[in-house]
């Protein structure tokens, strides 16, 4: 039919673009199926991707599973039921809640967590701003200090703060850990926003300084909305960081009422005769969502957030 | 204008040094202290001068010599092997190839989650009735599926290996992935050109090129690795018996369970000279820029 038609120009110039692109088409080949060796590595390349995700994720599917069973399906073990839950219910998530008080554990951590990202993004914004772009002496030795500290062994902590603790009676408080994790979350926070200042042109902030802005000012107003990323990617980090705490959590905190999610989480399963892995791991799938969540959102956030504080 | 710029920087830094002094420094001065006297909360009385005596206690006692053998064991076993599995998992991200970010975000959740997230779930994997592990060993038909993983020396080892690497080697692949971008593609292509082929490239090119990025994540892992606390409290608490007593368990029962800071706060300062001696490495091989 096509063939037929009388030919426009307007078609006419259709058909000529239909042959360029063929032309092109040929001249480009499409991606050829890989063959023999190439086909065997390309396959064996999958198959290691799918272990890595298996892997990773299995376990996650794992503690859910289990979470979702309850207490004598947990008993009867996994002989009983397979890699499947079996019968499913929530008991073990009513039982944490209701009888446990995970609650409070988790609104804990969340404080702690929360308040200690706060300071942390405050402190190391000025720091960073100031090691960037400040003509401080000894910014070397501050630097190197943010990073040996960023290695000190938590263990070592431990005993003198416990004493300071109990001379100041705040032992069994959380909010001295709101401090004491600020030596997880200080270092790296510093790192990744004095290099991010670094980046910032100075273009931007010496034109505020000349229309007669203060360094302050042109801090407050220029600076910082342009580091937001870079403050953002510091803040999801010391998030994490905060959170994942156990080590002060257990040494310090001593009244269930007191503790964190994970310190709690250990403990569920300590006053029992038998373990009841439902219990503990519907406790687990509660404090990893949050963090899975940031994970999924952030992903690329993290990941240069880690590199940055780590490759410099 | 420098003057108050000045004033201004050591105003904005000093929140920092204070805080990070208040939580380091502090401790360490008084785990110093401490060292050198008798302070032990269930004994009532003042702190009497003690010499080194906690020094020599700690150097002869055949608990904290079998710990620091336990640990320095881990951190070689545990670095090496996990440094391994993380170079191939860098080199598999380093493709460009469908689903790459499903599998990143897929490996960075371990990394994120809490120690205590990956410790329990590992200890459910590893339960004998409860656990993945013995009933996939026994429908594959492979020996060990009746195997109560925490009740043995190396099987606890094992399952803790487990647990830390799962955590841990994504951590590694990650800085190691951006070592890899940051080498430039003509490299390869000279590579290619001179005939190499893929295991002389990675031998010759990839491997020296990497070298910084593979310093950072081997030091970060030492001393991670050494100073490996939450997963043993978690998994095993030492055990069986004190099998899995690492340095910094037992420092960490020295002061909270036997509440004795003299004697922890010796083993304290040995664990932070041992810790600053690994990151004096770190600082050496890659000096920070300061300008």
């Amino acid at each position: 039919m096509s063939a037929s038609a009388p030919i426009t120009a307007g078609s006419r110039a259709a058909a000529a673009g239909r042959a360029r692109a063929a032309s092109e088409r040929r001249r480009r080949p499409r991606r050829r199926l890989p063959t023999g060796w190439a086909l065997v590595r390309e396959v064996l390349f999958y198959l290691a991707c799918l272990v890595v995700l298996f892997v990773s994720l299995f376990p996650f599917y794992w503690i859910l599973r289990t979470s979702l069973q309850s207490d004598s399906t947990v008993s009867a073990g996994v002989s009983a039921t397979g890699i499947g839950p079996g019968h499913i219910t929530t008991a073990a998530y009513s039982n944490d809640f209701n009888q446990q008080h995970f609650l409070t554990p988790l609104a804990n951590s969340a404080i702690v967590a929360l308040a200690c990202t706060a300071v942390t993004i405050v402190v190391a914004t000025m720091a960073g701003y100031a090691l960037a772009r400040l003509p401080i002496r000894g910014k070397g030795a501050i630097l190197a200090f943010a990073l040996i500290a960023g290695f000190f062994p938590v263990l070592a902590m431990i005993g003198p703060l416990f004493l300071l603790f109990k001379d100041l009676g705040v032992l069994d408080q959380i909010w001295p850990l709101i401090v004491v994790y600020l030596v997880y979350t200080l270092p790296i926070a510093t790192w990744l926003l004095r290099n991010f200042f670094a980046q910032i042109p100075k273009d931007l902030e010496e034109a505020a300084l000349v229309d007669g802005a203060t360094r302050l000012q042109a801090l407050r107003r220029v600076v910082v909305p342009v580091a937001v990323p870079g403050v953002f990617t510091a803040a999801i980090l010391a998030f994490i960081l905060a959170w994942n705490d156990f080590a002060f959590a257990v040494s310090f905190l001593q009244t269930p009422g007191h503790f964190t999610a994970p310190v709690a989480i250990v403990n569920f399963g300590q006053s029992q005769f038998q373990v009841f892995y439902n219990r503990i791991d519907a406790a687990v799938v509660i404090i990893s969502i949050p963090i899975a969540l940031l994970v999924l959102f952030a992903q690329r956030r993290i990941v240069a957030g880690l590199t940055a504080g780590a490759l410099r | 204008m420098a003057a108050t710029d000045r004033r201004l920087g050591y105003a904005l830094v000093g929140p920092l040094v204070v805080l990070l002094l208040a939580v380091t420094a502090y401790p360490l001065i008084y785990n110093l202290w401490n060292s050198f006297h008798h302070v032990n909360l269930s004994i009532v009385g003042p702190r009497t001068f003690a010499g080194v005596s906690n020094y020599s206690k700690m150097f002869g006692s055949s608990d904290w010599v079998s710990a620091l053998e336990r640990t320095a064991a881990f951190t070689a076993i545990s670095v090496f092997l996990e440094t391994l599995f993380a170079l191939g998992l860098a080199l598999m991200l380093h493709r460009r190839f469908r689903g790459r970010g499903i599998l990143r975000a897929a490996i960075l959740i371990p990394w994120a989650v809490p120690t205590v997230v990956s410790a329990t779930l590992w200890k459910t994997m590893f339960d004998p009735r409860s656990g993945f592990v013995d009933y996939l060993l026994g429908k594959a038909g492979l020996p060990g599926a009746h195997t109560t993983w925490l009740a043995g020396t190396w099987t606890s080892w094992t399952a803790i290996f487990v647990a830390d690497a799962w955590k841990n080697v994504p951590f590694i692949a990650i800085i190691l992935l951006a070592g890899l971008q940051v080498i430039p593609g003509e490299v390869y292509e000279a590579a290619r050109v001179d005939g190499a082929n893929a295991w002389q490239s990675f031998r010759r090119m990839t491997l020296p090129l990497l070298r910084p990025a593979l310093a950072v994540a081997l030091i970060f892992r030492t001393l991670q690795a050494f100073l490996v606390f939450d997963v043993i409290y978690i998994m095993t608490g030492g055990g069986p018996g004190v099998s899995t007593e690492t340095l910094s368990f037992l420092n960490w029962q020295e002061f909270l369970v036997n509440t004795d800071f003299g004697y922890g706060g010796a083993q304290a300062v040995i664990l932070v000279v041992i810790a600053l001696l690994i990151a004096g490495v770190y600082v050496r091989v890659l000096r920070p820029a300061t300008t």
